[in-house]
């Protein structure tokens, strides 16, 4: 059977199933005798064993498993819960989600071990019944009968009778050709065959399966028979494409015996396998390990909202046969009526799509609380975090890119910002330091804060310590405002904590969390006050697909600038530039605004002579400004964002392209790569 | 279903350049258009002529000309844009004109000669033959890619 089609309902599932037992797991430690928790976790990792099992994950299905049994001694009341059997829960947890990001990169659960967590469960019930343990680790091995089929209560009292009068069981493995077209004859001839002498007692996947074609090119049987192995193996390899056929013994005691004699005997059986390769088979490896399946991004959809998009949809469509009517009668009125409608319409499904493609911002944030947890233990420092606004929705893309920049930030407030218990005492703060994520939606764009009561930020260091890694110089550092001197915290190779922990301070930190967030068209921001607290602000686009921008002339072309982006659009006089060291500049609000000139940035061709009246452009990259000189604007216009594709993604300047209601092209400019 | 395979192997389609004639593998072709309006691309390498608008798809263009190192020549009612797909990466190319699908025989199908023309052997797969034509077959892959060499 094919499980790869399902791999993406089981990863999606797991990470649900795993978030959720993280969220029990923290509930459970502060409540520690609250059993419906441990009903639910319990229910949790049955789910998670189920799951995995079936998908061949047997690493996961094992711990999972061992989990369980512990989860159970817990339920029944025969073991108390202790500090030290969470922790040993979440070690497990971390550990399955390492499993599951191996299985999200590689389609395979990975060689990492975990028996050492399995021993630990072991020892935490080690007081129980053994046996109990036992009959639950049979339970396991069957569970997986994708791979190879175990021999269940029914057929075990047939093959015992039959090996008693005589008869020997066989495992058959039959691996039919990957070309073969019509699978369900072959495996019907291979069936004929096999029963003109023996007897098939089981099949897997079931015969029903089989005729239909519902499977991959693997399917296995028991039989009983009296003749030797080797025959019916010769047997059935002179049927044409058959790739391969695997028999082996299935021995008396395998049935009888407890669970690790089971697994015993398989390990030997492997080894005793007689195989016969044909030619491919090399081959078949290769692809067999190159075969790694494509992922691709999903996101789950709440059915209203798929209403919804259906109602509009079904509204264009009357929309049009109406367009379609007023052509024959021609009456303007009730074209532009029409034209109307269309308008509102085409808006709400916009903005219905772009509902479809929200996730809420819960996502992210439900691994902090189990972070801080970590992080305040380690670090000796009680932290408490306070989470509002998870209900805010963004872009699904930003969700999967904005984890590693907030786990950042995060880090840094409690690594750098929350002072040791004693400091905070003497200044009059609570012992406890407190985190703050607050997300919510701000006009077009969504706001995340990270907000610590801590120590601030130490100007007068950050200086000290840019001078020292020569990011500025000496006389710079004296003309800068407290302003720009946070902002160098964000450049590389700068890192302010004097001792490196593990936790954040080897000044790859910053500058990553920047370059990161611009990337997904956002900006950072911080406030700092010393001894009060940080307060890192991240502002991100609501969707990435669809902008505001403004559409200017350069020359002849069209291009776009991103609205985000833009401060402000102001006429200077030619004569106001002033040029400093080749540079052109213009006395602007009593700042120096850097001009920039479009037409050399594009390299268009003008013969025009320069105009008295410029008009400028001033864009805005974090506290940075500078004015672009266009030759004319357009207007302001949503437009949709399309890649210039592989080809040409060499091309820094452009962020992409749109399409003009004229069916124009026009490209968009990307202002943040230009100064 | 084998056969058709076959068949199609050896089917080209056909354009011109500088009055020569030239061959893409029909496989790799996707549909070819007349010349709509083609927006340049500021910073782009030269054989580069653009992004068209093709039903809502961005595509880039190559000029073959420049890319082949030909002389330009204006647009015309003649030329179009072959819009062929390699490696997952779909461009446009324009050309002089293109009339007509053309299949070759494995025999009439020659190893490029060291220097042929003012073209760079290294665009050439093969030279192939037909009646009285020769027809000058691409290697796709160098036309297209080649980015980074620049």
């Amino acid at each position: 059977m094919d499980v790869n089609q399902y791999l993406e309902i089981f990863i999606e599932e797991s990470k649900e199933n795993l978030q959720n037992m993280n969220q029990n797991l923290l509930q459970l430690e502060n409540d520690q005798q609250n059993m419906d928790l441990i009903h639910e976790i319990f229910r949790i990792a049955h789910t998670l064993k189920g799951m995995s099992a079936t998908m061949g994950f047997h690493k996961v299905a094992k711990l999972t498993h061992e989990m369980e049994n512990v989860l159970q001694s817990l339920r029944s009341k025969e073991i108390l819960m202790s500090e030290k059997i969470i922790d040993i829960l979440f070690e497990c947890l971390d550990i399955l989600e390492a499993y599951i990001d191996t299985i999200v990169n590689t389609g395979q659960e990975g060689e990492q071990d975990s028996q050492h967590l399995i021993d630990k469960l072991h020892k935490v019930i080690i007081v129980e019944d053994v046996d109990l343990c036992k009959d639950e680790i049979k339970d396991i091995v069957v569970a997986d009968e994708e791979i190879d089929i175990k021999v269940e209560e029914f057929s075990k009292n047939i093959i015992l009778k039959s090996i008693q009068q005589g008869y020997a069981a066989y495992r058959v493995r039959v691996e039919l050709n990957s070309g073969c077209m019509l699978k369900a004859a072959r495996a019907f001839i291979v069936f004929n065959m096999i029963e003109q002498d023996s007897e098939i007692i089981k099949s897997n996947p079931p015969v029903e399966d089989i005729e239909d074609e519902k499977f991959d090119t693997i399917f296995e049987l028991i039989i009983l028979s009296k003749i030797d192995k080797e025959i019916i193996k010769n047997k059935l390899m002179n049927i044409s494409e058959i790739e391969k056929v695997s028999i082996s013994n299935i021995e008396e005691k395998e049935i009888t015996n407890s669970p690790e004699a089971i697994e015993e005997i398989q390990q030997k059986e492997d080894t005793n396998n007689i195989e016969i390769d044909a030619k491919k088979e090399d081959e078949k490896k290769d692809t067999q390990t190159q075969k790694k399946p494509k992922l691709g991004k999903t996101v789950r959809v709440d059915i209203d909202r798929l209403d919804n998009l259906m109602n509009l949809v079904s509204e264009l469509i009357i929309t049009r046969s109406r367009l379609e009517e007023i052509d024959e009668s021609g009456k303007k009125q009730n074209m532009n009526e029409a034209i109307e409608y269309l308008e509102r319409i085409t808006t709400s499904l916009h903005d219905a799509v772009m509902k479809v493609r929200m996730v809420p911002i819960e996502r992210v944030f439900n691994r902090f609380p189990r972070m801080i947890r970590d992080l305040s233990k380690d670090l000796g420092k009680e932290i408490s975090l306070l989470m509002s606004g998870e209900e805010t929705e963004v872009d699904r893309t930003v969700i999967d890119e904005i984890g590693d920049p907030l786990i950042h930030l995060i880090r840094n407030s409690i690594d750098h910002g929350i002072e040791e218990p004693n400091i905070r005492e003497q200044h009059g703060k609570p012992e406890m330091g407190t985190v703050k994520l607050i997300a919510y939606p701000d006009g077009n764009s969504v706001v995340i804060e990270v907000e610590d009561d801590g120590e601030g930020i130490d100007i007068e260091r950050v200086k000290a310590k840019a001078i020292k890694n020569e990011l500025i110089t000496k006389e710079q550092a004296n003309t800068m405002d407290d302003n720009d001197a946070v902002m160098l915290l964000f450049k590389s190779g700068f890192s302010t904590a004097e001792v490196i922990s593990d936790i954040s301070g080897r000044g790859v930190g910053l500058d990553v969390v920047k370059t990161k967030i611009e990337s997904l068209g956002g900006i950072v921001e911080v406030q700092t006050s010393r001894w009060v607290g940080s307060k890192f602000i991240i502002r991100l686009p609501l969707t990435l697909a669809i902008i505001q921008a403004l559409l200017v002339n350069v020359g002849t072309e069209k291009y776009a600038i991103p609205l985000n982006s833009i401060k402000e659009i102001i006429t200077i006089k030619s004569n106001e530039i002033r040029k400093i060291q080749e540079q052109e500049v213009i006395l602007y609000r009593n700042t120096t605004l850097p001009l920039l000139r479009m037409n050399k940035i594009l390299q268009v061709n003008q013969q025009k002579e320069e105009q008295e009246d410029l008009t400028v452009v001033v864009a805005k990259k974090g506290e940075k400004s500078a004015g672009f000189i266009v030759d004319g604007l357009i207007g302001q216009q949503e437009i949709v964002i399309k890649t210039l594709g592989k080809f040409l993604s060499e091309v820094k300047v452009i962020a992409g392209a749109t399409i003009l209601g004229n069916g124009q092209v026009a490209l968009i400019v990307d202002i943040n790569s230009l100064f | 279903m084998d056969e058709n395979l076959i068949l199609l192997d050896h089917q080209y389609v056909l354009f011109t350049l500088e009055k020569e004639y030239y061959g893409i593998d029909i496989l790799n072709v996707q549909t070819i258009e007349r010349v709509t309006e083609i927006t340049r691309v500021p910073q782009a390498p030269e054989h580069v002529e653009g992004v068209i608008n093709l039903r809502g798809e961005i595509i880039p263009v190559i000029n073959l000309r420049t890319r082949l190192n030909l002389s330009r020549k204006e647009i015309d009612e003649d030329s179009r844009i072959i819009i062929v797909s390699k490696d997952e990466i779909i461009t446009g190319i324009l050309v002089d004109s293109s009339y007509e699908v053309l299949k070759l025989e494995d025999d009439s199908i020659e190893n490029a000669p060291d220097i042929y023309n003012s073209v760079d052997k290294n665009y050439i797969e093969a030279i192939g033959k037909n009646d009285d034509r020769i027809i000058i077959l691409l290697n796709l892959k160098k036309v297209i890619e080649t980015y980074k060499e620049i």
